[in-house]
């Protein structure tokens, strides 16, 4: 891959830090008066998560990571891994705990999502922002309870446990924010 | 966006011409001289971290002057009196939300006033162009100890190169002072100065730049040096003029022998202001101020090229 100087990061370049996959979330080009310019950038590292600050001195520079998004179906787990197949090439990719991380509790069989590749290997695995999940397990329903504000605990077919409105039922199929986890409506 | 349009609307424009007639205003009112300088000069600053851009004029090299300071000295010396300068300037780097290769600078030097005289007349130009929030001044010693509890003029460099390289998530150790000082200054200090029109005096002496040296009430040799801060943000760097010819040259070559360790290019020291030095520049402070930056604090806008007709778009910049 390419090296990439400071002058030319910019938000959503994949570069390798430590090692790791990392994006840049921001740059911002700092030069006092009088004396050496920096850039202090705002990274995430792809595998972590983590997002942390650093400066590094002008014209420093970084390699370029190899990262690429693609849509991917999944499949099934076996147990220990995901399954993912490209949809145009039948591609199929798997991976494991590490990489599916809390996406896992999203997921149904079919579902389409965002699979980054780093290397051409799974590194994270993003649901689409809202999923419609089937609610498996919830206290009975509270009848004409539909404008007070309380809430319960629900179990939905993926595994996932979520706050839901008292009125909800065994069987019903809920709209979820798959950012916060948290209910948005009845699908 | 259309890329042959204007980066700036027809509004900021008007306030531009507004600003610019407000800044000439105020010089005549006190009857500060305006001259212009020649924008293309034999040489350029020395300074290791100001680059000139290089114009080739027929086989000679020439410089885009950085600043009219040079010139502007040799003028005072020839007896001009009190001058300013409303012009271009332009510098080899990089673009950013506060930064601009070619950008206007208004510089003015006044005979026989010292910093504290010309931070008020700063805050007098600026509380007369619609930002009048009065202004605060603060020693760098203070505003340094207060956010580091460390002393800047007396700790050592280990102990600046072990803060530099924490704030930066970098390695610092190898720095020089002036380098760790700087970025400490820019990550921890900055963004805790006050809001409104704030001024920082009494630099480190590894600070200097052209401003005259003193000892200060504990002894610590600073330079004579401010700088004007409005909501954070660096627009106005003034020093009480050194005015001594050797010193002067001393300066030019230590900038040279860093200009030589960072691997940039030797340029020639200008002979002609250390001649008019040796002739006599009278006692004076000067200031610059960076009037984009300004019109941006006016206007309450987010980047430089939003105020510019024709402001470079850099890669970070938001403006698509």
């Amino acid at each position: 891959m390419a090296n990439y100087s400071t002058n030319e990061f910019r938000s959503g370049l994949k570069v390798i830090m430590d090692g790791d996959p990392c994006s840049i979330l921001e740059n911002e080009f700092v030069k006092p008066g009088k004396g050496q310019a920096f850039s202090r950038v705002r990274l995430r590292n792809l595998k972590t998560g983590r997002v942390w600050d650093k400066t590094f001195k002008s014209g420093e520079s970084l390699e370029g990571a190899d990262v690429t998004e693609c849509d991917m179906q999944y499949l099934y787990n076996d147990g220990e891994y995901w399954h993912f197949m490209e949809p145009d090439t039948f591609n199929q990719h798997q991976a494991d705990k590490k990489v599916i991380g809390d996406s896992g509790l999203w997921l149904s069989e079919q579902d389409i999502v965002m699979v980054t590749l780093h290397n051409g290997i799974p590194l994270l695995v993003t649901p689409a922002n809202h999923v419609e999940l089937e609610i498996i397990d919830t206290d009975p329903g509270l009848k004409g309870d539909t404008a007070q504000g309380g809430t319960k605990p629900a179990t939905l077919s993926t595994g996932a446990t979520i706050k839901v409105p008292l009125f909800l039922n065994i069987g019903e199929i809920v709209k979820v924010d798959t950012r916060t986890g948290e209910y948005i409506s009845r699908a | 966006m259309s890329l042959w349009k204007p980066t700036a609307t027809t509004k900021t424009l008007k306030s531009r011409a507004n600003l610019f007639s407000g800044i000439r205003k105020f010089f005549q009112e006190r009857e500060v001289l305006e001259v212009e300088t020649p924008l293309l000069g034999k040489t350029g600053v020395t300074d290791a971290y100001i680059d000139c851009f290089e114009v080739d004029l027929a086989g000679e090299t020439k410089y885009l002057q950085s600043s009219p300071e040079y010139f502007m000295k040799r003028l005072l010396a020839s007896g001009s009196g009190s001058i300013y300068s409303l012009g271009k300037a332009f510098r080899a780097e990089e673009v950013g939300r506060y930064h601009q290769p070619e950008f206007t600078l208004l510089e003015w030097y006044r005979l026989d006033f010292n910093e504290h005289q010309l931070m008020k007349e700063v805050a007098d130009l600026i509380s007369s162009l619609g930002i009048d929030s009065g202004y605060q001044t603060i020693r760098y010693l203070d505003v340094f100890e207060k956010v580091t509890s460390l002393n800047p003029h007396k700790a050592s460099l280990k102990d600046l190169q072990k803060l530099a390289s924490i704030a930066s998530n970098t390695d610092f150790v190898g720095e020089d002072r002036n380098n760790c000082l700087n970025l400490i200054f820019s990550i921890y200090i900055e963004p805790k100065l006050p809001k409104g029109l704030v001024f920082v005096y009494d630099y480190p002496e590894c600070q200097s730049a052209l401003a005259q040296l003193k000892k200060d009430s504990e002894g610590n040799r600073v330079a004579r040096r401010f700088e004007g801060y409005l909501d954070q943000l660096e627009l106005a760097n003034g020093y009480v003029e050194l005015n001594d010819p050797e010193e002067q040259m001393v300066r030019f070559s230590r900038d040279l022998i860093i200009r030589e360790k960072l691997g940039k290019k030797i340029i020639p020291v200008d002979t002609d202001l250390l001649e008019s030095m040796k002739f006599g520049l009278p006692v004076c402070a000067g200031v610059a101020i960076g009037v984009d930056r300004l019109l941006m604090k006016l206007l309450n806008l987010d980047q430089i090229c939003e105020v510019i007709p024709f402001g470079s778009i850099g890669v970070n910049s938001t403006h698509e």
